[in-house]
């Protein structure tokens, strides 16, 4: 009856859901890396051709060992699905702008062969690739991790010192004297015209990024709030003079903890799966952050302070089950 | 405003292919297949022999047992089969094939004309059962048993599931805006059989002239028409009772532990078929719709028409379809062949193209939480997928509710790693039960 037969042998015969949303691995990596992007362009502004350099190397290095651990492991190459590109770009982004291209290199290759391929590929790793790339680094070439360049848009003011390092060493009051008053301080870090990584100190580039995920639903809106909101709230409260003497809009804005609690915290597969279980990793890395930038020896905790709650994930996850339908009458 | 369920996703809803198709009565067909089990419970024994006249209306095959359900013949004409044919929920049943003799006869006694409020509970049920009815929006669980709920269960609300939640099916929509009245004395009949004053009938917002018509039809009834919020799983009877009463039925429970009975649209038009003029369910409207099929229609067809003659009447297929399903695209079943007759759970019949369907290369989890938040049921839908894969059953159900995953398809359609956690789900219930039954022995 119907003028074109059906032929059996093409159908496709599978279980149940037939239709699928657009949603894939790779727009969500590369929709990342679109994010990340604004920051990535100022730190080049910020601190020139170094700054473009640690990107590229970063970014190759990475896509260059997933090429071949996965040419290497007899498996499907999937460099195109942006995975190892965003490792790169965000390890690049949390290095320090002359970092020699070399150690830029290990990073990223640490980053993707060791600390995601050795766990069994994309989706397997227990800790941020990326921050296990920077880790490395810091334990190899602490030296060099913790040189600062000089930046193009210097103002005289800034010396080529990080906001954090000059807290740690030398104290708040000299913090406020190099930036010349509170108000040109939170200028600089808001808008980034500071010291520090290639991509960590645009606050409001950042926050553009994050917000944009939020709206695309990639990120959820409690990590970034609940990590910077402990941050905000333990700095305040555990001042230099005392109780409630901290600058807790210095401390949100500095160091890595934008960038960390956006684009780091909020990474799918090292955090928890559920929202309470999101929530209690944001306020354990912020409390870490606090407590080393407060009382380590490090000016800086967010890289380490996510890895430790990367570690407990798997507990977390096991804390917070969801709550199942039909136990409530 | 309502307070929607947890969970859920929102699919383009393609229903636009037919939602404003009138229901079109289809020719008949030359020759119609009937499985003996259509529905849920034990299979059905032919009752007649190859070489027998039957008319329209007799039951070719029966069973005893109480959660069965009477086959009917849907047209008149000469038993020329009784053997194993594909089917599109069991792959393969026995069936009697039907070659019409053109004069499409009722058998003696139906259709007639009666007042329904003159048979009590008893009588009413046992009516139902005997037009073989059940439940018609894929289900296919015997009405007669669902309408006797154990004495301890006291029931109170019913609800009529019109929320048609699955994309691109419209059938029940068009039955509510053409068949209204039918459908109001459907669910007088079912309310007066349980005893019950609440009634409601829970129409997705996605149909405003459903709502429209059917708070029309039902005012002055009692029944509350409620526009809920278009989310798929809308239709699944647990979600509607929770928006609906705010009770939720407790894990691994029916509706009647709180009180409730739900049926389908199509149902309650079959209750009334059957109680006012003693017509059994012989016939349905089902969508045919989808990208690959030329007209995309809403058919009132006879029980057993093959998917190909259905497709015929829609003026076959546009393209290469990808797909043939039976039912929903969230839920429905992809058939390996369109010699599969239309049974009384069909909803639709989906021809979809390759662009369509969608569905890309599995890969590993990421742990992007979307299926958590999708899950109208609160489990981790990933977790269940990972565990399936390692062939971990037990501790699925054991430590990851395995048994409580109602397989809607809200995970899997939002994944962005495509895994078919479905499959996973049901490959790890299966592998549960077969040791169960192992165990047993």
């Amino acid at each position: 009856m119907s003028e074109i037969k059906v032929n059996n042998d093409l159908l496709t015969v599978s279980t149940s859901p037939h239709i699928r949303s657009e949603e894939s691995i790779s727009k969500i990596m590369w929709t990342v890396s679109l994010a990340l992007a604004p920051a990535a362009i100022f730190g080049v502004y910020n601190f020139g051709i170094p700054a473009l350099t640690t990107i590229v190397v970063g970014i190759l290095a990475a896509v260059a060992s997933e090429y071949f651990v996965q040419k290497l492991r007899g498996k499907e190459i999937t460099i195109n699905d942006g995975s190892a590109f965003l490792t790169g770009l965000l390890l690049a982004m949390c290095l320090p702008p002359e970092l020699p291209f070399y150690m830029t290199a290990v990073g990223s290759f640490i980053a993707v062969a060791i600390s995601k391929h050795s766990m069994g590929g994309l989706g397997h790793n227990i800790f941020n690739p990326a921050h296990i790339g920077r880790a490395a680094i810091m334990v190899s070439w602490p030296v060099a991790m913790t040189t600062w360049t000089k930046m193009t848009t210097s103002v005289d003011v800034v010396t080529s010192a990080t906001p954090l390092n000059i807290l740690k060493q030398q104290g708040y009051a000299k913090l406020l004297e190099t930036f010349g008053g509170t108000t040109e301080l939170y200028t600089s870090l808001f808008i980034g015209t500071r010291n520090g990584s290639v991509g960590e100190t645009s606050t409001i580039l950042l926050l553009i990024g994050g917000i944009f995920l939020i709206y695309k639903r990639y990120i959820n809106w409690q990590v970034p709030v609940f990590m910077i909101g402990t941050v905000a709230l333990l700095t305040w409260i555990f001042g230099p003079a005392g109780l409630f003497t901290g600058d807790p809009v210095f401390h949100m804005m500095a160091g890595g903890l934008v960038i960390g609690a956006f684009f780091m915290a909020t990474d799918m597969v090292t955090i928890p799966i559920t929202r309470k279980g999101q929530i209690i990793f944001a306020v354990g890395a912020g409390a870490l952050t606090a407590l080393i930038r407060l009382k380590g020896g490090y000016p800086e905790g967010v890289c380490y302070s996510i890895l430790l709650m990367n570690a407990v994930t798997p507990l977390i996850d096991r804390l917070c089950p969801p709550v199942k339908f039909g136990v409530r009458r | 405003m309502l307070k929607s369920f947890r969970g859920g996703v929102h699919p383009n809803d393609h229903k636009s292919y037919t939602c404003n198709k009138s229901i079109e009565v289809a020719p008949l067909p030359s020759k119609v297949v009937i499985p003996t089990r259509q529905h849920i419970g034990a299979p059905c024994s032919p009752i007649v022999q190859k070489g027998d006249m039957v008319k329209k209306g007799q039951v070719i095959a029966k069973n005893d047992a109480f959660v069965s359900s009477n086959v009917h013949a849907s047209i008149s004409g000469k038993v020329v089969d009784v053997a194993e044919y594909p089917h599109a929920v069991f792959g393969k049943c026995l069936s009697i094939v039907i070659e019409n003799d053109g004069l499409d006869q009722w058998v003696e006694g139906i259709p007639v004309q009666r007042d329904w409020q003159k048979f009590n509970a008893d009588e009413l049920r046992a009516i139902i059962r005997e037009a073989g009815i059940v439940g018609m929006g894929g289900a296919t669980f015997p009405v007669h048993v669902k309408l006797a709920p154990p004495k301890d269960k006291k029931i109170d609300t019913f609800i009529l599931n019109a929320a048609e939640c699955e994309p691109y099916l419209t059938a029940d929509h068009r039955a509510m805006l053409e068949y209204a009245d039918r459908i109001v004395t459907g669910v007088k009949i079912v309310m007066k059989l349980l005893g019950v004053n609440i009634g409601y009938v829970g129409i997705e917002e996605n149909k405003p002239d459903a709502i429209s018509a059917m708070t029309k039809a039902f005012s002055g009834t009692g029944v509350k028409v409620v526009g809920l919020p278009t989310k798929y799983p809308q239709g699944a009877e647990k979600m509607l009772i929770k928006v609906l009463t705010d009770r939720e039925v407790p894990s691994g429970a029916l509706p009647m532990e709180v009180g409730v009975v739900v049926q389908n649209v199509g149902t309650v038009i079959a209750i009334n078929d059957a109680v006012v003029n003693g017509i059994p369910l012989i016939q349905r409207v089902t969508t045919v719709s989808g990208g690959a099929v030329k007209e995309p229609k809403n058919l009132l067809v006879r029980v057993g028409t093959t998917f190909e003659d259905a497709i015929g009447y829609c003026g076959g297929i546009a393209k290469t379809p990808e797909k043939i399903i039976s039912g929903g695209p969230m839920m429905g079943f992809a058939q390996s062949n369109v010699n599969v007759p239309i049974i009384k759970g069909s909803s639709g019949i989906l021809v979809l193209g390759k662009d369509e369907v969608n569905s890309g290369k599995e890969s590993a989890c990421i742990r992007c939480g979307k299926c958590v938040d999708a899950c109208p049921m609160g489990l981790i839908p990933s977790m269940l997928s990972i565990l399936g894969e390692r062939n971990l059953y037990q501790e699925a159900k054991e430590d990851f509710n395995l048994l409580d995953c109602v397989e809607c398809g809200s995970c899997v359609y939002g994944c962005p790693a495509k895994r078919n956690i479905v499959q996973y789900v049901r490959y790890c219930k299966a592998q549960n039960a077969a040791q169960a039954a192992n165990a047993k022995k």
